[in-house]
């Protein structure tokens, strides 16, 4: 079954590349999780739409933005989003929240706009919605490689510094940890990682792969460390198995993931129904 | 590691701080000697906590000065020197998924500082100060699991594994049993005399403490009486009648420490009684 996906070279790549999304998704997801900021991926990813719309409609009129990967403009406006969004969480002090539903709401109508100005939907900006298994370019590949390494790195320098802050965020600032440029750079990578996992899962299910395995993963994890552990595998298990079945089943990939995912996720419920976390 | 030339653990030289219109502090100048254990006291909304900010650096002083080991808290780098268990380490998110090793761990990481990983040495002292609280059997459970009692002991731990020259605890002992408060107290009392390390506990609930600590501050907005703590018993009920501005009858209880007890109407019963008795 999965053999299929070494014959072809774009099988190749789509393997991998969801390979590497299963990694760094859930280890931002975790992240993302404990801080209760898990939502954020949904309005960064609907900025992402509005990015790579806004790419589509300018390759109708500039040679240069047809033969570019949309998925630049689309990480360009993730990561413009993700700090307009801390610019926000600053001017609504008690309403922080409020952030997440002003760039959703943002960011698809402008989207929205710019897909009416492309003259309306095709083929392409479907693949985007909801992921694809054969639309996977080389360039996405080193992109997402090249993403996949930065957050690797970025985790292992300052995985300490953000368990901290998400943890206890005056102890973290009171032992001298600098908290602003770490919030900074973790939400541009939550903007980077979000834009890379848009190709496979689609933008409407990116925030999937953040949240569902790192849910399961709470139900069994004793301690951080381990959350990382069993997010990660169940979200390569569902990457995996979402993969192989969305090709043979000729279905969006993005759709098959999320429900394997949550398949994951009921089933962890059921056999840990003790804990309450 | 440091040259600490001021005999002075915290200078505050004419201090005031406001939440917008409402003033908080009011002109308050106090200096606690290195070594000393300090009780500040004053009932709930009196500004205790605000204080605690200031001289943490969480809050910024719209006015005065506050020097740490003779250095302005602007310029003072050496926060692993100083210790600190939050009020609110009661009501953390309890579900975080982090053990009791990774939130001891914590306490290292100002001091090992960015780019750096915890060492051998480090994990022992992890070890140590887990232990020192007595809270070895317990070391890889998740921190949601235990008791509040428990969950504060390994908060003491995280504020001790570096070592801190000062101490600051604010109510640490709300929603922990009599007994363990007690056992608590001894520790604490243990650090200062063999140790010589400098300690301040916010509290609001004097009259279980003054056997152990060495000096008081009675706050209300400004700063009513600071001296040691026999001067203080002498003389308990001006202090507190002029910290609270109205009339408050003292009663004696007979309990196990033989201490005041102070009754009001009754808002300030739950204050300055032994509210968790």
């Amino acid at each position: 079954m999965i053999q299929v996906f070494f014959q072809y070279q774009f099988l190749t790549y789509t393997l991998y590349t969801g390979l590497m999304i299963g990694l760094i998704a859930p280890i931002i997801g975790v992240f993302l999780v404990v801080r209760r900021l898990s939502l954020i991926s949904d309005a960064l990813s609907h900025i992402t739409l509005s990015g790579i719309a806004f790419s589509l409609l300018l390759g109708r009129h500039y040679i240069f933005f047809s033969t570019l990967n949309p998925i630049y403009m689309g990480m360009i406006f993730s990561v413009g989003g993700a700090l307009f969004i801390e610019k926000l969480r600053n001017v609504y002090r008690y309403y922080k929240e409020l952030a997440i539903p002003i760039i959703l709401s943002a960011g698809i109508g402008i989207g929205v706009v710019f897909i009416s100005l492309a003259n309306g939907f095709n083929n392409d900006l479907f693949q985007y919605l909801f992921g694809s298994v054969v639309a996977i370019r080389q360039s996405d590949f080193e992109l997402i490689r090249f993403i996949t390494v930065i957050v690797i790195i970025l985790f292992i320098l300052f995985y300490k510094e953000w368990f901290y802050l998400s943890f206890d965020e005056d102890q973290a600032v009171v032992s001298g940890i600098p908290k602003k440029t770490l919030h900074v750079l973790f939400i541009v990578v939550v903007a980077l990682v979000i834009a890379a996992s848009m190709r496979i899962v689609g933008i409407l299910l990116v925030s999937s792969l953040m949240t569902l395995p790192v849910a399961a993963a709470m139900r069994w994890a004793k301690g951080f460390k381990q959350m990382f552990f069993y997010s990660i595998v169940f979200a390569e298990v569902s990457v995996l198995l979402g993969l192989i079945s969305a090709f043979h089943l000729e279905l969006a990939p993005g759709g098959t993931i999320v429900m394997i995912s949550v398949l994951i996720l009921l089933v962890s419920i059921l056999l840990t129904k003790k804990r309450t976390t | 590691m440091t040259k600490h030339i001021s005999p002075y653990a915290i200078e505050i030289n004419n201090v005031s701080f406001s939440y917008g219109q409402r003033n908080v502090l009011q002109d308050i100048h106090l200096k606690i000697p290195q070594g000393s254990f300090l009780g500040l006291v004053g009932p709930n909304g009196s500004g205790k906590s605000t204080l605690i900010k200031c001289i943490l650096g969480l809050n910024t002083p719209n006015k005065g000065e506050i020097k740490l080991f003779g250095e302005t808290v602007e310029k003072f780098h050496h926060w692993s020197e100083i210790g600190f268990v939050s009020q609110k380490a009661n009501s953390f998110n309890s579900g975080f998924p982090a053990t009791v090793y990774e939130v001891v761990s914590m306490g290292l990481y100002g001091k090992v500082g960015l780019f750096r990983f915890l060492n051998k040495k480090h994990k022992l002292k992890v070890f140590d100060a887990i232990n020192k609280v007595g809270m070895g059997d317990y070391i890889h459970q998740n921190i949601g699991e235990l008791s509040g009692g428990q969950q504060q002991r390994v908060f003491i731990a995280r504020a001790l594994v570096s070592d801190p020259k000062l101490l600051i605890l604010d109510e640490p002992t709300v929603g922990v049993d009599a007994k363990s408060v007690k056992n608590f107290y001894l520790m604490l009392k243990k650090l200062n005399v063999e140790n010589g390390m400098t300690l301040i506990l916010v509290t609001h609930d004097i009259g279980a403490m003054t056997e152990y600590i060495t000096d008081v501050a009675c706050l209300n907005k400004c700063l009513h009486f600071h001296g040691g703590t026999n001067e203080f018993v002498e003389n308990q009920e001006e202090m507190i009648s002029s910290m609270y501005g109205h009339d408050v009858q003292i009663l004696t209880h007979n309990h196990d420490h033989d201490h005041d007890h102070v009754h009001d109407h009754d808002d300030y019963d739950h204050e300055l009684g032994r509210s968790s008795s």
